[in-house]
């Protein structure tokens, strides 16, 4: 143990912390999309099979052209036209959302490893190195903070951003009113299921911003089922950030961190079966969401009242 | 003379009803127009078509004398008509003044909205504090938000969809002051409501509609309560046999009942007590949202959270025991809400029995289902519920035969202490009395009866004694042959002295 | 423009013929995407929907399939009439095949014949083992099913990697990960000589006769059904919305740690990391193509197998990558779906106004 504790020096800390902010985007991107798809009262279950579609669409945009942007173009596009088909089917035509998403994750499982076939052997480019200038170079401070890929800061101001939004400004609160009350926003006037549908849609992006980094960024390379979960991690997310964009971003990197202490000990030759290592970032989602359900009123004054059903315009 | 809105021979049909049959109508500026109707003849659905929810199938619509194409609120608006529903469109997480700005079209900040709110509030004495989130308002504030949203256009046309099925008498009258107000400034007013009194009281005129059809326009103060029912209605309401009350043993004792609220936006319910016999019919009158429903929540079992010693049936502490517990020792109820909660409504009539009836489940929970379908059987040719047999689908029965379907359900369990809430709420007439008379049955059999309603003349119809709940509290109660409309509603803002639950002798 | 009504009572017609509208779309995909990869749609529709069935050898292997999917998806059934999203029945079925195994490794040359039944007994604890846990969080704690379950799947497939690499490890198995090759005692007896088809198709079969009576002819079905539909009047009726949660639960995992016993202690014959092959997942769509009913189960169970033996075939006689058996299942599930709302709504013309 206190060798442990010795091992923290600066800039194998720094490192964790880089690594936790990496591992921890990949999930807070994903967790983001479908706080907006809740937000406006619509489930996503099939996070997962999105980010999977994704991920294997950026890699082989990224392998194909040569560039990183047009993998993440690639990637947010796959995730919003799954979302789109999911969108369509329970907001017009009313299926059932749990079942719905079920079959889109699923499916994404499937289509991923379909286009992936080939993949796994074909590399992308050379991997680029970010650093911001001046700051990158500051002691412990840039090693952890700001030598990062453009799509953390990223991940951090969108969290932001949507704070604001969802607080202050008249598109956000009439994303935030379709969620609670469908019925009252659709006799006021709104568009009940377009706004929906562009909250699916536009989760469905960032989800596959979140896949794409994965095969791009976090380890850069196609494997069948790479996302392993994370997609399932993110939706639990959102229900124990209670819909708060900023306690996403932490609550992700809280996941990420726990993630990278697992290959941490690992490194440090700590004497435990690996397989119990992998197990701490599912085990602490479980923890985690234990802690958050218990008190079933928070939640309720929390979470989006229209959460999961399905909304009929009626005449 | 041009008239604000005028309506010409609309028509809407949907599957299996005609809501509205060439219904005409015409509003002057500045008078104050009622549309008189029951649950179901068409108030609700000719409004939507004036504000451009749902567009009709035949017909015209003039503002102003123009003809125009109200295709959705957006543009009724943007013609200066504004509506205040009959159920809110408030969000409760958002503030008052966030909630008003998302009734408005795209232009004022959120700023301005809240300065405007402040203006509009004080110009028509309707106090609405902007910063406040809406959960945190009573029902008569909400509505005066409603209110303030809808006027902050400076609307020349205002509906207003039953506003005072929520309201006190104390607030009605505060409310047509402000109405009154809003006409003399030129504004005109379509009121919907089916209460006669209020009617005859506030509107210049009035347009009359059963089933779909306008059956009469008239003065309101040149007609008499009677005369507007038979329009209303068609015809006089039966009258109910009344046999003198033979009181029979203590059924229900409720004593010190205090339970805090299941949900952020719910009622603390606060030392109630009160007793209840064999062979009476009690009435709890009171707006709804003062706890009727958590009391009855509480009492049937659905609310397992009464402190111990609180509720005793027939002598047996009942506090913490499940509805199967209670129905075993012969207390029913009928809940609120049908669809969902008092019947499921994908599942078939028959089985829909099973729900608090177990005559036909055997050994090891075996279902006989020739006994559940005898059981429904039964119960429709007995209270006469018009469905397509027993296997027809509990959704697929009209509102007021699927009510008489669950009644007599719990009618025919022969109940010792029977539950009723809201029990003709939208049903017509005709089931309406055939229900009262059922309760009024029961009673004479020697059960203990128990309604919860808003509709005042129903508890006064049926009832021998009435008690007023309100916010949580419970009245004393009164002999109905002692009541007036006044102290009940004097009551029902809580205005009583003395015990909850007490009698109050004449 | 089109407007989507409910309608005043079911279609019965499309509740009959909706799934195979769904199968039909699912095959006019097939097609295309058989013609996109340069291969004769017919030859891929033949490898999908005859050669599953040609012979006994073929309906031996479509049992195997058929047997773990039936098991898993009648508990699915019962867990989602009853809306609890019991989406981690792959863990229950990894964790069944570990106490399975754990059981089955314990045999010993002199064990009994009916050794196997002990087997079979251990999968079913330990799925209902690893079901409890997610009753028991959601009990006392309100976590959701749905993510409970899933992230178990997960540490399930730690446990039994574990368990594979490490003390359970044949030592004479030249270092791969897997356990001994169980005795006879403890495998489930074969039906015939020479194919590999087992009595747990009997299993199954039997159970879809438990599950239909438990279902539609019993009080406690009832009240499942009831609180997964409309948890008001389960509450109004006294139905305990805790007794659905445990019995559901407990009930889908046992029948998927069965399932699981079955798989390892028939077909695979021990446990290696490869033991999860998807009927978790599977079992899903299962259910919801057989409509929740049990009977339905069944047919959806041999369409499901014949899509993953056709895989198979496609691949090793066509060049077809495997993977299209995954497509077609997801996309049959999403064609099921939307088929279905048109059961309760239907389409109409609107004129503009």
């Amino acid at each position: 143990m206190t060798d442990l504790i010795l091992n923290l020096t600066s800039e194998s800390f720094a490192l964790l912390v880089a690594a936790t902010l990496n591992a921890g985007t990949v999930v807070a991107l994903a967790s983001l999309g479908l706080l907006l798809n809740e937000r406006a009262g619509v489930v996503n279950l099939g996070a997962e099979g999105m980010m999977l579609v994704a991920a294997i669409a950026g890699y082989a945009a990224g392998v194909h052209t040569g560039s990183d942007w047009a993998g993440f173009a690639a990637g947010a596009t796959a995730g919003a036209a799954m979302a789109a088909l999911f969108g369509v089917l329970v907001i017009f035509l009313n299926t059932n959302q749990y079942a719905t998403g079920l079959a889109l994750s699923l499916f994404g499982v499937g289509l991923s490893a379909f286009l992936g076939i080939g993949y796994a052997q074909q590399r992308l480019p050379e991997r680029p190195h970010f650093a911001i200038p001046g700051l990158a170079d500051l002691p412990f401070f840039g090693t952890a903070l700001f030598k990062h890929h453009p799509l953390v800061y990223v991940a951090i101001l969108l969290a932001i951003v949507m704070t604001w939004w969802l607080m202050r400004a008249r598109s956000g609160l009439a994303l935030r009113s379709v969620g609670e009350s469908p019925e009252s926003a659709h006799a006021l006037g709104y568009q009940v299921r377009g706004i929906r549908l562009l909250a699916v849609v536009g989760g469905g992006a960032l989800c596959g911003l979140g896949g794409a980094y994965i095969s791009l960024v976090y380890t850069p390379m196609w494997v069948e089922g790479m996302v392993a979960g994370k997609g399932w991690i993110a939706l639990a997310l959102t229900t124990f950030a209670t819909w708060r964009p900023v306690r996403v971003l932490l609550g992700a990197y809280l996941f990420g961190g726990v993630t990278m202490l697992q290959f941490h000990l690992q490194g440090q030759g700590v004497q435990v079966p690996s397989q119990w290592l992998t197990m701490l970032p599912y085990l602490a989602t479980i923890v985690v969401l234990v802690l958050i359900s218990r008190n079933p009123t928070w939640i309720r004054i929390n979470m989006p009242a229209s959460l999961g059903k399905p909304f009929h315009p009626g005449a | 003379m041009t008239y604000r809105l005028e309506l010409r021979g609309i028509t809407k049909q949907y599957p299996g009803v005609r809501a509205n049959d060439a219904v005409s109508l015409r509003v002057r500026p500045g008078e104050i127009h009622a549309v008189l109707g029951e649950n179901g003849a068409g108030k609700s659905t000719l409004m939507k078509i004036i504000y451009g929810t749902v567009k009709p199938d035949a017909g015209e619509v003039l503002f102003n004398g123009q003809p125009v194409r109200v295709r959705s609120p957006q543009e009724a608006r943007a013609l200066g008509i504004s509506m205040v529903f009959q159920h809110f469109s408030l969000f409760d997480t958002l503030t008052a003044a966030e909630n008003v700005w998302l009734g408005l079209d795209k232009g004022p900040s959120l700023d301005e909205v809240i300065r405007r709110i402040r203006e509009v509030s004080g110009e028509y004495g309707l106090e609405v504090d902007p910063d406040r989130p809406v959960h945190s308002l009573t029902v008569g504030e909400r509505q005066r938000v409603e209110i303030v949203r809808a006027l902050m256009t400076g609307p020349q046309l205002l509906i207003l969809d039953e506003p005072t099925s929520v309201l006190t008498p104390q607030a009605v009258d505060k409310l047509f002051v402000t109405l009154r107000q809003l006409a003399e400034q030129g504004c005109a007013i379509l009121y919907i409501s089916h209460k006669l009194d209020e009617i005859r009281a506030l509107c210049h005129h009035c347009t009359v509609l059963r089933g779909g059809r306008v059956t009469g326009e008239v003065t309101p103060a040149e007609e008499s309560n009677a005369s507007l029912s038979r329009l209303m209605i068609g015809s006089e309401p039966p009258e109910l046999q009344r046999a003198t009350p033979v009181l029979g043993e203590l059924a229900l004792s409720v004593k010190a009942l205090s339970v805090p609220r299941n949900d952020p936006f719910g009622v603390d319910l606060k030392a109630l007590s009160f007793a209840l016999h064999g062979g009476e019919i009690v009435g709890i009158a009171g707006v709804s949202g003062n706890g009727q429903q958590a009391l009855m929540a509480v009492l049937s079992g659905e609310d397992p959270r009464a402190p111990a010693g609180s509720v005793h049936l027939f002598g047996r502490d009942v506090s913490r025991a499940d509805p199967g517990v209670r129905r075993a020792l012969g207390l029913h109820s009928v809940p609120e809400e049908r669809l969902g909660r008092g019947a499921v409504p994908t599942m078939s009539l028959a089985q829909n029995t099973l729900l608090t009836r177990t005559d036909a489940v055997g050994p090891g929970g075996w279902l006989r289902t020739v006994g559940m379908h005898g059981m429904a059987a039964e119960l429709i040719a007995r209270f006469k519920v018009k469905a397509g047999g027993p296997d027809a689908l509990a959704r697929s029965l009209s509102g007021g035969n699927l009510q008489k379907f669950i009644m007599g359900r719990e009618i025919d369990a022969e109940p010792r202490v029977l539950l009723v809430s809201q029990p003709t709420w939208g049903v017509d007439v005709g089931a309406a009395a055939q229900i009262r008379g059922e309760l009024l049955k029961l009673r004479d059999a020697g059960c203990a009866v128990l309604v919860v309603s808003e509709e005042l003349d129903e508890l006064f119809e049926v009832c021998d004694r009435l008690m007023v709940m309100s916010q949580g509290r419970l009245s004393p109660s009164v002999a109905v042959a002692d009541a007036t409309v006044d102290q009940i509603g004097a009551w029902m803002s809580g205005l009583w002295t003395g015990q909850g639950g007490a009698h109050v002798p004449a | 423009m089109f407007r989507l009504e409910p309608r005043p009572a079911p279609s019965r017609v499309l509740t009959l013929a909706s799934p195979l509208i769904a199968l039909a779309v699912t095959v006019l995909v097939g097609i295309v995407l058989f013609t996109l990869l340069g291969k004769d749609p017919v030859a891929g529709l033949r490898m999908f929907f005859v050669e599953p069935l040609r012979n006994s050898y073929a309906w031996s292997e479509l049992t195997i399939k058929a047997t773990p999917l039936i098991l898993i998806a009648l508990g699915l059934a019962v867990c989602f009439r009853a809306n609890l999203w019991n989406i981690g029945a792959e863990g229950q079925f990894i964790m069944g095949a570990i106490f399975a195994g754990g059981v089955a490794l314990r045999a010993s040359p002199e064990s009994p014949a009916v050794y196997v039944v002990a087997v079979l007994l251990a999968g079913v604890v330990g799925g209902m083992f690893w079901a409890a846990i997610v009753a028991a969080l959601r009990d006392r704690f309100h976590a959701s099913e749905i993510l409970v379950s899933l992230m178990l799947v997960y540490v399930a497939e730690m446990v039994l990697s574990y368990l594979v690499y490490g003390p359970w490890k044949d030592p004479q198995g030249y270092n791969f990960p897997q356990t001994i090759t169980f005795l006879e005692a403890a495998r489930v007896p074969r039906l015939m000589q020479g194919l590999r088809a087992n009595v747990g198709i009997f299993v199954a079969l039997a159970a879809v006769a438990v599950f239909t009576v438990f279902l539609f002819r019993t009080y406690q079905g009832f009240q499942m059904q009831v609180g997964g539909v409309a948890p008001l009047a389960a509450r109004y009726a006294g139905f305990s919305s805790r007794r659905a949660l445990w019995t559901a639960l407990l009930l889908s995992g046992g029948m998927a740690g069965l399932a699981g016993a079955l798989d390892v202690a028939g077909p695979q014959g021990q446990l290696t990391p490869y033991v999860p092959v998807g009927y978790g997942f599977a079992a899903i769509i299962v259910a919801f193509v057989g409509r929740l009913h049990p009977v339905g189960i069944v047919f959806s169970a041999v369409l499901m197998s014949m899509f993953y033996i056709g895989g198979e075939l496609a691949q090793s006689r066509l060049g077809l990558p495997k993977a299209l058996t995954g497509v077609f299942q997801g996309l049959l599930l999403f064609a099921l779906l939307a088929c279905d709302t048109f059961i309760h709504q239907r389409l109409r013309w609107v004129a503009a106004k």
